[in-house]
């Protein structure tokens, strides 16, 4: 039986202690564009349960038109994104056991996207960035007709990989979280994961620092590592993707050696796959800017800068 | 009339798992102008699922392995019933569609000498399976997906395909769905329509299949005319978690098998050695000692009966619960822990590691998972022209799990991934190559948009009670119960009336609410197709009168000679779905040959 509290603040409907089989208490947000509400819905608790499987037996008992994304119901295809008490999480690989017992459950929407219905919001500003990366390009094969890659030069990369496009990362990032207005000039986590993937692969020959500066926005991430916490899939983005690739851009754009040797070469020779990345590490960890560095255009006239919409 | 949006393309391709990313790359490379609609977001498709790796005869880890080889494992593993040629196919192309990933960014595990790592998988002679960890469908789908961004392809996400449009003669020119965030109506005019919706699971109680998984284009091809081919062939996948309840189904990866793990019953005894079945006696080492060596010695060893084809291993398994000597939850237990270090474990098999740590509280590095079968593959589907994947129906492909006919009445673990790269390249090939050749656009039928969009809206005006998640699970519990693993066929002629009663159920079904993101709606929808793979699956299984494969019939154990060279076809004519058999496609002789040889 759905009962409308009305609004977020509202206290609990009943103290729920004493009996041992209390009903489940879930708070889930109702409603779409124009506005909406949180609603509770009562029901009984089951054993080895997630937070989806409880969401599930609302919809097919109590809500039927209670509108959820999910697909695989493993933590593997990151459709089932929310906020689970105020927490950014997979409602799939949330245990009901892992919650405070006792008290009401709030589910709501991811924030920084525009909500549909329900729990599901319009993420389709991530497939527009999607869009805009400049594709991987190989080099040439090897003698044999076929690449050889050590596995050690691509642990990273498959670090990368293992991103299943939850959008959790994006959802708590705070440049875009309350400011929707940064969108169209910055890409987020998730996607500095994916340029960095690339950055990194042994056989990829294309450099996106410029573009990664100038069009991605990386200078406005000053690394709060709110991403990271929330990857269900664990990746250290601050740490393995977002700072190495901002080391990258400003080596790009301010050593003068580099500098020197784009003008003199027109193109930096990729590193050796297995020199690549050694960068990466703590010791490198600075803060960077708060903002894209302003002045003058670091790119010698002759390179190739990618534009969006490529 | 319901007002539609209105799109024409040369082909579109319906489905964004690995086979419909892959068709639409290969139509999109030729030239046509190409539509790829799927009813998720891109990349949450059920091939991100996929976990222990893409079969090929690369010939990495093993130089004595080749396409005859994998075509024979493929074969055998079907137990013959596969469509040869399509075999064949798989067998000869899937190195270069991996090898063509790799070319598209994809990062595979490396050998010590920088080439694609191969693991060893059931069923196959050799360690052939190119894997990610055990993420190996993840990384698929995300390079193809990349690919298809790259080409500028026209993606509609979260938009359902409710039926195909169809020309004078029959030809297929189009198709109607529907905008899942707004309900709002789409009409595509396409020259050519590639079916890749993958698979059935969610027809049945325990399954590891995704949300998606409802067959909606056996409905759709069905609709149209098409022919199924053996709907009675689906895979039991022997290794499915059985506890928490809410777990139950979610898939435990063969690559536990083929890194080393074992299956005990609830004695401690790895019961395998009792359920080889004389078809892979010769292959098959019969004591613990030579399975044992086998892993570092593939010449001199034959293989551990854990890694006999998924069927055989599922009946096991089922017979040992039977007979009470099962674990705590209904299945038996998978062990790597006494087999392999944790930090080996964790390396190789991380996303198991986590699954069982987050849903059971079970550290697989240390403790035997509970394992039991759990639907996981229709070998069954629309059946194809092995070369183009065209269907019986003009101007409409199959790719994929949909598509019937390669895997037989088994699919070895590994070449669902292979047959997505390879028959999917091959559909939008055909489909581009149909709709160029002709000229102008499709001209689709104002009239059968209409009936099909009043049809799509009648069920909010359906009153009543019924409602489409009832109905849906009473038709997993009657799957589950009356056509599921073992079969007979006084429980399938029941299956047969109560889909009847779910018929009428159905089309009963009333919507409450509006028609924006609407999930009882979408599901109301979904059921039509579910209901058609039920009956096709369930009159398949009472007209096979053997067991095979995927298909296990208790009241005809074992092969009969009178169905090993039949297809079972399905078809929905007059508003009735009818079942004949009808011979199935016969190997040359210089094929057939390589199964007269010694097995090894």
């Amino acid at each position: 039986m759905a009962i409308d509290t009305g609004a977020t603040t509202s206290s609990p409907p009943a103290p729920l202690s004493e009996a041992p089989q209390q009903d489940l208490v879930m708070r889930l947000w109702r409603g779409d564009a124009s506005g909406g509400r949180f609603v509770d819905y009562r029901v009984p608790p089951q054993e080895g349960e997630v937070v989806l499987d409880v969401v599930h037996r609302i919809q097919a008992a109590q809500a039927p038109d209670l509108a959820v994304r999910w697909n695989c119901k493993a933590g593997k295809c990151g459709s089932c994104s929310a906020e689970i008490n105020g927490r950014p999480r997979l409602m799939c690989m949330t245990r009901m056991s892992t919650l405070p017992a006792g008290e009401p459950i709030t589910i709501s929407p991811m924030r920084a996207f525009p909500i549909i219905r329900d729990l599901v919001t319009d993420v389709s500003y991530n497939f527009e960035v999607a869009k805009q990366i400049p594709a991987f390009k190989p080099g040439p094969k090897g003698p044999d007709g076929v690449y050889r890659m050590a596995q050690v030069d691509i642990d990273r990369g498959q670090e990368f990989h293992k991103c299943i496009e939850c959008f959790l990362c994006q959802n708590v990032c705070h440049v875009i979280r309350d400011h929707e207005e940064n969108k169209p000039k910055y890409a987020g986590p998730r996607f500095f994961v994916r340029l960095a993937e690339l950055e990194m692969h042994p056989l990829d020959t294309l450099d996106r620092r410029e573009y990664i500066r100038e069009e991605m926005g990386i200078g406005y991430c000053n690394i709060t590592k709110c991403c990271t916490e929330v990857c269900p899939e664990d990746i250290h983005i601050t740490d393995n993707a977002i700072i190495p690739l901002k080391e990258r851009v400003v080596d790009a754009s301010y050593d003068p050696i580099a500098w020197i040797g784009r003008k003199i070469t027109r193109r930096p020779a990729p590193l050796p796959a297995s020199e690549a990345w050694k960068l990466t590490g703590a010791a490198h960890a600075q803060p960077g800017p708060a903002r894209p560095p302003a002045g003058a255009d670091p790119a010698g006239p002759g390179e190739t800068r990618l534009g969006t919409g490529a | 009339m319901t007002e539609t949006e209105r799109h024409d393309f040369d082909v579109v391709v319906i489905g964004a798992g690995g086979a419909g990313l892959r068709a639409a790359i290969e139509a999109r490379e030729l030239g046509a102008r190409t539509a790829l609609v799927c009813k998720s977001l891109l990349g949450k498709a059920h091939t991100v699922m996929a976990e222990g790796g893409v079969a090929a005869a690369l010939g990495n880890v093993w130089p004595e392995d080749n396409w005859e080889v994998h075509f024979r494992d493929t074969m055998r593993g079907g137990k013959m019933l596969n469509n040869w040629r399509m075999a064949e196919l798989h067998a000869l192309e899937s190195p270069d569609r991996v090898l063509e990933l790799e070319e598209w960014g994809a990062l595979f595990d490396r050998t010590p000498d920088g080439r694609i790592l191969q693991r060893d998988f059931g069923g196959h002679r050799y360690a052939r399976l190119a894997h990610v960890g055990d993420r190996t469908g993840l990384e698929m789908i995300r390079t193809l997906q990349h690919r298809a961004v790259s080409l500028g392809i026209d993606v509609f996400m979260e938009c359902k395909v409710i039926r195909l449009l169809q020309d004078g003669a029959g030809a297929v020119n189009g198709a109607v769905g529907f905008w899942r965030e707004t309900g709002r109506f789409v009409t595509f005019g396409a020259k050519a329509v590639v079916l890749a919706t993958g698979g059935i699971g969610k027809v049945w109680k325990f399954t590891s299949n995704s949300w998606e998984s409802t067959g909606d284009g056996i409905g759709l091809a069905l609709w149209a005319g098409a022919d199924l081919i053996d709907m009675e062939a689906v895979q039991f996948h022997p290794t499915g978690m059985v506890w928490p309840p809410s777990a139950r189904g979610l898939l435990v990866t063969e690559g536990v098998r083929g890194d080393g793990g074992v299956l005990k019953n609830q004695d401690g005894k790895r019961f395998m050695f009792d359920y080889i079945s004389p078809f892979f006696a010769a292959e098959t080492a019969d004591t613990i000692e030579e399975g044992d060596q086998w892993y570092d010695n593939k010449k001199d060893f034959r293989r551990p009966p854990e890694l006999l084809p998924r069927d055989e291993v599922a009946r096991a398994i089922n017979s040992e619960v039977k007979a009470g000597r099962g674990s705590p939850h209904g299945g038996v237990y998978l062990d790597i822990a006494s087999r392999r270090s944790a930090d080996e474990i964790r390396r190789r098999l991380p996303s198991m590691y986590h699954q069982f740590k987050q849903l059971a509280d079970v550290d697989i590095t240390t403790t035997p998972m509970e394992v039991g079968p759990t639907c996981h593959y229709a070998m069954g589907g629309v059946r194809v022209e092995a070369d183009t994947e065209a269907t019986t129906v003009a101007g409409l492909y199959a790719a994929g799990e949909v598509a019937g006919g390669m895997h037989g009445s088994n699919r070895l673990g590994g070449n669902s991934l292979s047959d997505l790269i390879v028959f999917g390249r091959r559909a939008g090939l055909a489909a581009a190559e149909r709709a160029l050749g002709i000229p102008g656009s499709s001209e689709v039928s104002e009239a059968q948009v209409a009936d099909v969009t009043r049809h799509a809206t009648s069920y909010f005006d359906n009153e009543g009670t019924e409602n489409a998640y009832a109905v849906h699970h009473d038709l997993q519990e009657t799957m589950q119960d009356l056509v599921g693993i073992i079969r007979v066929e006084g429980e399938l002629l029941e299956a047969k009336d109560k889909l009847a009663e779910l018929d009428q159920r159905a089309a009963k079904c009333a919507v409450e609410g509006n028609i924006s993101f609407n999930p009882g709606w979408h599901l109301a929808l979904d059921l039509e197709s579910m209901l058609a793979v039920a009956h096709c699956t369930t009159l398949s299984a009472i007209e096979r009168r053997e067991s095979r494969g995927g298909h296990t019939r208790q009241d005809y154990p074992g092969f009969s000679s009178a169905f090993e060279n039949v297809n079972m076809v399905t078809r929905f004519t007059g508003g009735k779905y009818e079942v004949a058999q009808e011979p199935k496609p016969q190997m040359p002789s210089e094929l057939a040959k390589l199964f007269d040889e010694e097995a090894h």
